[in-house]
């Protein structure tokens, strides 16, 4: 079993006017669910088409028309839920979310209101090695996602494009378990990494493909322990939605603005009102959307054209046999395998194909040493260039060659960050090069030796003074060094000057 | 030969097949009875020229020798089935203008076979009627009258315009669609055969909703036997439709055998309804005795949630179209009202569908919103559900007790004058589904049989319901009724 055992971190604490005050966050998460066609109508899902080109009848709300469950979308939402580690309920059922809105072209939105795929789950979000956040997931549900409303083309008219109608979200609802801003973003940042890993949603923020709705909270300190042994609201305080954040950064933005907006109220002997918010980037600001009395009576009902979703768990168990490694795992792996530091294992897994990457290196070599050529050189050059690691220049098969030169003592390191660098710009295979370039490092015992009783004897003057302070030996090793042009090998030069030094 | 509008389905497929008539010749001699019969309002989108090119085709598929039943055969199809590039409206001002992209999942089996489409029928709004005065088009009228009284008698609802049309044989059959009585009061109306399949057993895909859990499309034909052939044709899986059945489909026409001895037959104590008219009550008895004759024991049944029925019918299907309903917002297809200065999208909302629904369309979808909202829907839809689930368990005892069909009225008057109701209660028009709604809550398969005259002259139908998915015993059973009432009335030719 993997040692998962950590601390929890500190709750973020707010010093308002008067008093210190902790948040308290809970947040549904929109994941748009990685398939080729939408949850109900057989139309695709491809971003950036034509407007109004990726749309059925279904998706128009023609009349007569009616919803077919997209098999693939169940399966996508059952291996989310298996990786958050989540229950699975083999009866789920549809319900009708009614409401109007232009780019809501049925009048309601089909959801799972009262009987969610996935049940209970949780996440687990490091804030530093050894320190974590547990985050209970509520649920998980299928839901159809709207399309898009656009207001600003024409003064006096809006456009509806219904590309997006009808595509898959999952809608993930965690438990009141955040308790600050960096928590929040590190909690969607770990829920978009497993879901990356598990290929059920593709994480694209921009694109909001991955948004969320943060409901944000104050209360006193010791308020929040009390609900966690009652898990009874009433010792938190009134909570207030903040739509639709497709960003980490606005996320913690918007959360510590609502956060202070709170305080200052409830400070000021004034109450919360239950609302959605919506945050504003450019002003820094949340703002009133609509409050609880303006709030939609959505009518819920079941969807009478879709009968319960029954599945069996023997297919569950057959998408649980097919779960790729997630990263909590991957990560002690590696730490446990390569000896790796949580640092460096955090950043190797922070993605799947970093993680694959370096996997391919590390086989075989040391994986430490693999470990520090994947990141300081490769995701440095990489970063500079602002390329993703699928676009890297340098294959896997490549940069292991790189390493094994230095592994055999063929090449130093400084000369190997000469060849990364022509492996980089120039391609090609690393031992040629090396061969090809006369960069082999210098290993004949003679021809160093003859370097250093060169340099020993031009150096009279250095020479007395590190008989009398060893430590000045390097500048010997140094200049050896540099008058072999760094082929020679550092271990020999290191002790053959001591040895000719007498020391 | 005269009159072949005149013939039943079973008729004129033996008169192709034999090539005594073509399917063009069936097809004009419907044209020529619509073309006269437009006092009957009950075509509202004649389709001549599809029909001729589908007769055509027909005889060249007769002649090939590979033409199944319905080959040939000139049908009426209700407005409420989407049919390609024809206007499909749900006899509705909101879906004016609108002719599908699309064919229904029905139409295209029945044209599939080789059938004949004459044109649109009437119907109530979006199927919310029993007299169809609440279409757009202005209400159908039945063929029957009170002996000599003038008096315009409403065909019934919704399916009325198809009822008319089969009645007054400007087709040979037609379409129609069953929420809470649809088929069956109209037929019943008309002296027809009305048949609402198991819920179920034909695909909805392509038929504008009403009612998603209650809809369900079935023949309206002259005969019974009629009623098994255009059903075959209909019926089956659809994966298009996630509520139809994985269940074969059965010769219907072979289980016609006539033989239902030591076959039960239940009579509901629940369904003899105070005020209810005499002659209805004797020709359920007699009805009863009909069947006893050809050899079914008659039981004394009891339904005891019978009562509950129609106010829970009255509260799920209006929650059901308020949602299904709410697409027509004028931002696609159908009327859009024209705005005002200033106004956005809510008054686009609120004009569009106030002008384009009708009153009784959008007394349902009021009512049905109020049944949903927030507060009330515990006490409203979801006991309405409770109620649902305790009518169905009602049927699955007396099924389980060996029951193989249950005799009823099928209406508790005979047709009623046009314009009687208008001024009444809206429950007092709601009471004609109180023999029918039980069987779509149940999702059961029930046949309206015109089985005799009333005194003034008019059908009376008695309604037989089946256990789920037994429609082939269950026209069997029809089938003896009809031979053993042996109504032949034809309305006498007025129009």
């Amino acid at each position: 079993m993997l040692d998962l055992t950590f601390e929890a971190p500190k709750p973020k604490v707010i010093q308002g006017a008067k008093s210190e005050w902790e948040l308290v966050i809970g947040m549904e998460v929109h994941a748009q669910v990685s398939s080729n066609a939408k949850l109900f109508s057989g139309a695709s899902t491809r971003f950036g088409a034509e407007p109004n080109s990726n749309v059925s009848f279904v998706d128009a709300a023609m009349p007569g028309m009616l919803p077919v469950i997209n098999e693939f979308c169940v399966e996508q939402a059952v291996r989310t839920g298996l990786g958050l580690k989540a229950a699975i309920n083999l009866r789920s059922a549809f319900d009708r979310k009614n409401y109007f809105y232009p780019d809501l072209p049925q009048g309601y939105q089909i959801s799972q209101l009262y009987h969610p795929i996935v049940g209970e789950g949780e996440v687990i979000v490091e804030m530093a090695p050894g320190v974590a956040r547990r985050v209970r997931i509520e649920r998980i549900h299928l839901e159809q996602d709207a399309g898009k409303s656009i207001h600003d083309m024409d003064p006096a008219m809006s456009f509806v494009d219904l590309n997006r109608t009808g595509v898959a979200l999952m809608e993930i609802v965690s438990r009141p378990d955040i308790r600050g801003p960096e928590e929040a973003a590190a909690y969607v940042g770990k829920l978009r990494q497993i879901l990356r890993y598990l290929g059920t949603c593709d994480g694209n923020m921009q694109n909001g493909n991955l948004r969320a709705d943060v409901n944000v909270s104050v209360c006193r300190p010791g308020a929040y322990e009390r609900y966690q042994e009652t898990q009874d609201f009433s010792h938190l305080g009134t909570r207030c939605e903040i739509k639709n954040m497709n960003s980490m950064r606005f996320i913690q933005a918007a959360i510590e603005y609502e956060a202070r907006r709170q305080i200052a109220i409830l400070e000021d002997g004034g109450k919360i009102d239950q609302e959605t918010r919506l945050y504003d980037p450019d002003k820094g600001e949340t703002r009133s959307m609509r409050s609880k009395e303006e709030a939609h009576d959505y009518r819920y009902f079941p969807c009478p054209d879709l009968l319960p979703l029954e599945i069996e768990q023997a297919w569950v168990d057959d998408i649980a046999d097919r779960m790729p490694e997630l990263p909590d795992a991957k990560k002690a792996r590696f730490m446990a395998d390569f000896g790796l530091t949580d640092y460096d294992a955090s950043v190797l897994t922070a993605e799947l194909d970093a993680a694959r990457f370096f996997e391919e290196v590390a086989k075989g070599r040391d994986g430490k040493m693999a470990a520090n050529w994947v990141i300081n050189e490769l995701f440095g050059r990489l970063k500079k260039e602002g390329h993703e690691i699928g676009e890297s220049p340098v294959s896997a098969a490549q940069l292991g060659a790189i390493v094994d030169l230095i592994g055999k003592g063929d090449i130093s390191g400084k000369i190997a960050k000469d060849l990364f660098e022509i492996v980089y710009t120039e391609g090609g295979d690393p031992a040629e090069i090396v061969e090809a370039r006369g960069m082999k490092q210098v290993t004949d015992t003679g021809a160093i030796e003859k370097a250093v009783d060169e340099v020993i004897a031009a150096n009279p003057a250095q020479v007395e003074k590190a008989k009398a302070n060893p430590k000045l030996a390097g500048w010997f090793v140094g200049q050896v060094l540099k008058a072999t042009g760094g082929k020679a090998n550092p271990a020999a030069v290191n002790e053959l000057v001591a040895r000719k030094l007498g020391l | 030969m005269s009159g072949l509008n005149e013939l039943t389905i079973a008729e004129a497929r033996d008169a192709l097949r034999k090539g005594e008539a073509t399917s063009v010749d069936l097809t004009m001699a419907c044209m020529t009875a619509m073309d006269a019969a437009s006092a009957l309002n009950a075509f509202v989108h004649p389709t001549p020229e599809i029909a001729l090119e589908q007769a055509r085709a027909a005889d060249a598929r007769i002649q090939a020798g590979e033409a199944p039943a319905m080959c040939g055969i000139p049908l009426g199809i209700k407005d409420l089935f989407c049919t390609k590039g024809v206007p499909s409206q749900a006899a509705s001002a909101i879906l004016e203008g609108f002719k599908p992209e699309y064919e229904s999942t029905v139409t295209s089996r029945l044209f599939g076979a080789g059938a004949v489409m004459l044109g649109k029928l009437n119907m109530d709004e979006f199927a919310m009627g029993s007299s169809n005065e609440t279409s757009t088009y202005g209400n159908a009228v039945n063929p029957w009258r009170r002996g000599n009284d003038a008096t315009p008698l409403t065909p019934g609802g919704s399916s009325g315009g198809s009822a008319a049309a089969v009645a007054a044989d400007l087709c040979l059959a037609a379409t129609g669609t069953d929420t809470g009585g649809s088929i069956r009061q109209p037929a019943a109306f008309t002296g027809i055969v009305g048949l609402k399949p198991t819920y179920g057993r034909v695909s909805r895909w392509g038929i504008i909703a009403f009612a998603s859990s209650l809809d369900q499309a079935g023949p309206m034909t002259k005969t019974v036997r009629d009623a098994a052939i255009m059903l075959q044709a209909m019926a089956g899986e659809d994966p298009k439709d996630s509520t139809s059945a994985e269940i074969p489909v059965p010769d219907f026409e072979a289980a016609l055998t006539g033989d239902i001895r030591g076959k039960k037959i239940g009579i509901p104590k629940e369904y003899r309804m105070e005020g209810m008219p005499s002659e209805i009550e004797a020709l359920w008895h007699q009805g009863a005795e009909m069947l006893s004759d050809a050899g079914a024991e008659i039981v004394d049944i009891s339904l005891p949630h019978t009562k509950y029925a129609l106010p829970a019918y009255y509260v799920i299907a209006p929650a059901e179209a308020s949602s299904n309903l709410a697409r027509y917002d004028g931002v696609r297809y159908g009327h859009r009202a024209r705005l005002a200065q200033g106004d956005g999208i809510t008054e686009m909302y609120e004009k569009t569908r106030a002008e384009g629904f009708g009153k009784e369309v959008q007394r349902r979808v009021m009512i049905g919103t109020y049944v949903l909202s927030a507060g009330f829907y515990d006490a409203y839809y979801n006991r309405a559900r409770k109620v649902r689930a305790l009518i169905k368990k009602d049927f699955e005892d007396v099924f389980a007790q060996g029951i193989d069909a249950i005799l009823t009225p099928a209406t508790p008057s005979s047709a009623f004058g046009l314009g009687e109701m208008a001024d009444a209660d809206p429950v007092a028009m709601y009471l004609n589904d109180v023999f029918t709604v039980t069987v779509n809550l149940a999702g059961l398969p029930g046949i309206a049989v015109p089985t005799g005259v009333d005194q003034k002259g008019l059908p009376l139908g008695l309604q037989l319901i089946g256990r789920p998915w037994a429609e082939a015993d269950l026209l069997n059973h029809a089938h003896v009724l009809e031979r053993s009432a042996g109504f032949v009335s034809k309305p006498a030719k007025w129009w």
